[in-house]
Formats: structure tokens, sequence, C-alpha cells
């Protein structure tokens, strides 16, 4: 079947046909278009299975290995359970999108060279800056344009990366490489850029919190993620990526206490975990790609469990902010059960699938004698809980009454987020059935009962430092500054700046010349103005009719000194 | 969507049960108790450590709780710096 159906052109289709589809076909095609693409997708064998020759290239348009699949498993299994959380709340042109956004992401799994990957690459950019742009809300458009231009210019370095490989290798092939040279540089930063790594992490808290709040679930998944299979394909064991990812862990985390967004909460804690991948990738070794491949499969389902909680809240009260909703729990249950468990997923609590996939991370970084790695992992391991794990659900769910008595999520929007609950815990309990789909082979036990004191401890303390210095983090009506500042506000005063300056050159210049000719205008009306003065008289003095009795006297006074002088 | 009732007028029993203080009081105590009961339980159960340290008795509620701390403190510090108002970014633009 796989070799002319690209599991992508799929989902690709199906996001085509839902403009057109109408009532009960267009809901059918939203559920059924994920499931069936995932059947395509277990039909892909390894090794590559479609390629045609363009421009003299070989594009290897399908290429299967266990982490693509694995990858693009998870990313139809996203659609499916965000189509089903959407698609009785979101427009049509959000829905096919979003389902085009994940045809991009599925395609990039399994392309085989660099220009296949490339074009897919563009394809999600694209349409997850029209899910951005479904916020419908003028902070939704202007933010939608930032990321575009952002995801362009990642695109554009990516692309000089490729072109750079291309002619100095003549090969396109989708392998593993270092950062050892130009072009293997910029294609890193162009994939970086989308891992959101800094500095130009802010582009992702900037624009999902602005979407709509089924479009957010959307965009949780699949850019970051892309980038961290990108990553594992082309750069696994690169050193740099240790320091950046724990750079991006812990940016996550100290954005995220200070932030107010509900929304924005969960986006910076994407930077977070993405930051984990990233830094598993740099370690390198099997147990560590596993670990950064299991973490991203569960990841997804946890974050975008997260982003549905946040979404229901705010379609059912529109508020998007910690001040202005608490309590929610008494008319919520059901919101607020699953938002705890995607909470106690991502703070990696036992039984639940953060524990059974972050600690592998952990545990490479132990086994390659990485202390410092070891302890920092640990060390977010309960900044996570503190700003995620508990933050999170304390703010929205109770904190204080905010009054608010809002319905519980509509049937489908429950039924997703139960969806995802219940995979939370099953991969927590059951991680085999995960582990069994790894790139390579696991010999990891999870469950060691000194490991889960040890997390126990680390995560239930954490919890006592969050209640106990509850009061330095009461919730502010604020925005914390980026390094998106220097583009956002820096750029524009530089410009001005730049305005201001020429506008004084213009101006220095412009008076000069007016003076020199003002200057220049007296001494000319001084002898030639033939305008009259107050008294009658005319202005310039060669202008004035002198009597003509002067002027014969001056000539004689003349002649007479010239006569006088001649004969001297 | 915005079913706003409020609370106003009631005593604290008619409240939810999760938010009454009686409740709150006694979800401290069995925070407590776990807390207790993770620690101790280091006492039946060995905690590999791999660097020396990290199998120390309490090491991990120790470094979970001072990490956690020490994160909260550098945020409010750095929120001194970075913190500006909801519309900071609006006035800089429009203006």
């Amino acid at each position: 079947m796989t070799d002319w159906l690209h599991p992508a052109l799929m989902m690709l289709l199906g996001a085509l046909l839902i403009g057109p589809a109408r009532g009960v076909v267009r809901s059918a095609l939203v559920l059924l278009v994920p499931l069936l693409t995932l059947l395509v997708i277990w039909q892909v064998p390894d090794g590559v299975q479609l390629s045609l020759s363009f421009l003299q290239y070989p594009i290897e348009l399908i290429e299967g290995s266990p982490v693509r699949r694995l990858f693009a498993t998870i990313f139809a299994l996203m659609a499916f359970a965000g189509g089903l959380f959407a698609y009785r709340q979101a427009r049509w042109f959000e829905l096919a999108a979003a389902y085009a956004y994940a045809a991009g992401a599925i395609g990039v799994c399994f392309a085989g060279d660099l220009i296949t990957l490339f074009l897919f690459w563009e394809l999600m950019a694209l349409f997850s800056t029209v899910v951005v742009w479904c916020g419908g809300t003028p902070g939704a458009r202007a933010a939608g344009i930032r990321y575009a231009i952002m995801h362009l210019l990642g695109g554009v370095i990516l692309k000089v990366g490729i072109e750079g490989v291309m002619v100095h290798t003549g090969s396109i092939e989708v392998r593993p490489m270092l950062a050892d040279s130009f072009d293997h540089w910029m294609i890193l930063i162009g994939i970086l850029i989308n891992a959101a790594a800094p500095p130009v992490s802010a582009w992702l808290s900037d624009s999902y919190p602005e979407s709509s709040p089924t479009g957010s679930v959307f965009l949780s998944a699949f850019t970051t993620k892309t980038a961290v299979l990108a990553l594992i394909l082309l750069f696994p064991g690169e050193p740099v990526l240790i320091g950046i990812g724990l750079f991006m862990i812990m940016y996550g985390i100290i954005y995220a206490l200070l932030e107010n967004n509900i929304r924005r909460i969960l986006a910076f804690s994407i930077v977070n975990q993405v930051g984990f991948m990233v830094c598993a990738i740099g370690i390198g070794t099997q147990m560590a790609i596993n670990g950064a491949a299991a973490h991203a499969f569960a990841h997804i389902i946890y974050k975008a469990l997260l982003f549905m909680s946040a979404g229901v809240v705010i379609y059912r009260t529109g508020k998007n902010k910690c001040s202005e909703v608490g309590g929610l729990f008494r008319t919520m249950p059901l919101t607020a059960v699953c938002g705890i468990i995607g909470a106690l997923a991502i703070s990696g609590f036992p039984l639940t699938s953060g524990f059974t996939t972050k600690t592998m991370i952990s545990q490479a970084a132990a086994n390659e004698g990485l202390v410092w790695v070891y302890m920092l992992l640990a060390a977010a391991s309960a900044g996570v809980f503190l700003h995620a794990g508990i933050k999170f659900p304390w703010f929205v769910f109770f904190q204080k009454d905010s009054g608010l008595r809002p319905k519980d999520a509509p049937w489908n929007m429950a039924i997703a987020m139960v969806l995802f609950a219940g995979l939370c815990i099953l991969l927590g309990v059951a991680p085999q059935l995960l582990y069994a789909y790894l790139p390579y082979p696991v010999e990891y036990q999870p469950y060691t009962p000194g490991k889960v004191v040890f997390y126990l401890q680390l995560l239930l303390f954490s919890g006592l430092a969050f209640f106990l210095l509850l009061p330095l983090m009461k919730r502010t009506e604020t925005i914390s500054l980026d390094a998106d500042w220097l583009w956002r506000v820096g750029l524009l005063r530089l410009v001005r700046g730049l305005g201001v300056v020429l506008e004084m050159i213009r101006g220095a210049v412009l008076g000069g010349l007016e003076k020199m000719g003002r200057h220049l205008g007296i001494r000319a009306r001084h002898y030639f103005g033939a305008e009259e003065t107050e008294d009658g008289k005319t202005y310039g003095v060669f202008a004035r009719a002198w009597p003509i009795g002067t002027t014969a006297l001056w000539i004689a006074v003349l002649l007479s000194a010239y006569a006088f002088f001649y004969y001297l | 969507m915005n079913d706003k009732q409020g609370n106003n007028g009631k005593s604290p029993q008619d409240d939810a049960w999760l938010a009454r203080p009686s409740t709150i009081r006694l979800l401290w105590w069995v925070f407590a108790a776990i807390l207790v009961l993770s620690v101790s339980a280091q006492l039946l159960f060995k905690v590999k450590g791999y660097f020396g340290i990290d199998g120390w008795m309490g090491f991990g509620a120790v470094f979970g709780f001072l990490c956690c701390v020490a994160m909260v403190l550098f945020a409010k510090v750095l929120g001194w710096v970075l913190k500006r108002n909801d519309d900071y970014y609006r006035e800089q633009t429009d203006d």
C-alpha cells in the first residue's frame, strides 16, 4: 500500500476535504483521517520505500525506521485526539489548517533526504501560522506574523545549510552529522529555531497562547517535536546540545514561575520539556536517544492534555489569566482531574508516563558519569513539579474562589481528555508498551524501590516548597521581557532613533543652507533690491534713482582724480 | 458560558468539601505524614547513589526543597528586572 500512498499525503488529503465536506461527513473525516493515516504509518517497513529523481537529486519521500514510525504514530494519534477535542467547537478552516500542519510533521518523519525534509518543514511553518491566526484577535494576527517571520527565517537558515551540504558533499541524504562545519551549523541552527532553543525561545510563548483554545492543543505537539526528531536523525551525540538543552530546561522553569497567563505557563513548560529531549540527544547514547524519543512521545500526550484542560477553561470562562480564575474544581471536576493527571505526568510522578520516560534520560546521564547534568536534571524535575505540576492546577482550579461557576467540558472535549489522561497513566503503569517501539532495545527498569523513593522525596518536598513560598508567587498582571524584546521594541527604537538622528542631520544641513541663503539674500537686497523702504526710497544701493547732478559731480571728481594721478 | 453566581453570603461550611478550612487543615496533616513517610522509606529501600552524595538519607528531599527555594527566589529577583505591565508591548509599539 505504501508504494503509492504517503502517510502525509493521506493526512493532507483529509485536510483538503474538510472544507468542502459538510455535517456528518466532515465530522467523520476529522475523526477517521488520522486513524487511516495511523494505519498507513504502521505499514511502512524499514528502509527507503519511495524514491524519485528531482534535478538529478535522489528524492526519498518515504524512509522507514522505528524512530520515524514512533514519531509519526504519536503525531497521527495527536491529530486524532486534537480533532476529537476540537471538531464541534473549532471552525472548519482551523481544523483543515491543523491537519495540513500535522501532515507536514508526518512528512518530516519519513523524509529520507534533506530536500523532502525541507519541503514538509515549510508546510508545517505555513499551516501552523494559519492555526495561530485562527485565534481571531488582533493579538493573534500580530503574533502570527511574528511567528511566521521567525519560522521563515529558520527555514532560510536551514536551506542555506542544506544547499551547503549538497554542494560540498553531493549527498542530500538524512544521516547523522556533527556541528563541525558552517553547513552543518546552519542546519543545526535552523532546526534549533523550531525547537525553541535560545535565544529565540520566545516565539513559542508569544504565539501559542494567542491561538484559539482548540488551536493551541495542535500547536503544542508538532513543531518542537519534529525538531526533536530531526535532531535525533541528524545530530545524535552532538555535545553542544547538552548545554543548550539544560539552558532550555532552566529557562522554561524560571519564565513559567513568573508568568500569569495560563497557556503561556504551559508554553514555557514546552521549552522546558523539549530541553530534556535536546539534552538527551546531546548525550547521544542508545539509552539517551531512547529516552529522548520516549519522552517526546509521552510529552505530546500530557502536554496536549494540559492544553486541553486549559482550553476547556478558556472556552468556558473566556479568561486567560491565573489572576482571573480559581476555584473552578467545584463545577469542572472532570477538567480539573484531567488537568491534574497531565500535571502529575509532566512532573514525572511515579505511575505516570513522565516517570517512565524522563528518568530514562537521567539514567543515561548517570551512566555516562555526567554528574552536573544528572544533578541539574534532578533539580529540573523538582522545578517542573513547581512550575507546571502544582502551579497550573493550583491557580486554575483551586487557589481562591473566583466566583466563576462554568459548566464542565463539552462531551467531545471530555472524551479527548479522558483518552489522553488514560494514556498518561497506561504508559506509566505499563511502560513496556512504549519501550517495545523505541529505536534501540531497552534494558531499563524504571520501577526500582530506590528510584521511586528518591523521586517521591524530590517531588513531594518541591510541593512543600511551593505551598510554603506561595506568598512569594502571588500572581501579578504582568508579562516578562525576553530576548524578543530586541526585535519587538529594541529594533523599533533603533529605527526610530536613527530616524531622529537623520532628522537632526537634515535639520542642520537645511538650517545651514537657509542661513547662507538668507545672508546672500540680505546682501543682494542691499545692493540690488527693487522694493521700496518705508520712506519711499528704493532699498538696493544700485537700484535707487540717483539725481543727475550727483552723477555729474562724481564723474567730475573721478576725472579730476584721474588727471591728477596721470600727471603726478 | 459565564455562569457567575458567586459565593457571597454563604458560610464556609456550605462551600465545597475541599475548600473548607477544616479539610485544608486535615490535608496539611496528611501531607506532612506523607512527607515523613517518603523520607523514612529510605530506611527500608536503599536509594542507589550514582555519585555518592545522592544516596544519602533524605538527599532527594533536601535537594528538591532547596532547589525549589532557589528557583523561586531567583525568579523573584529576575522578575524585578524583567516584569512589565501586561500592555507593555502595545504601549511601546503604538506611540
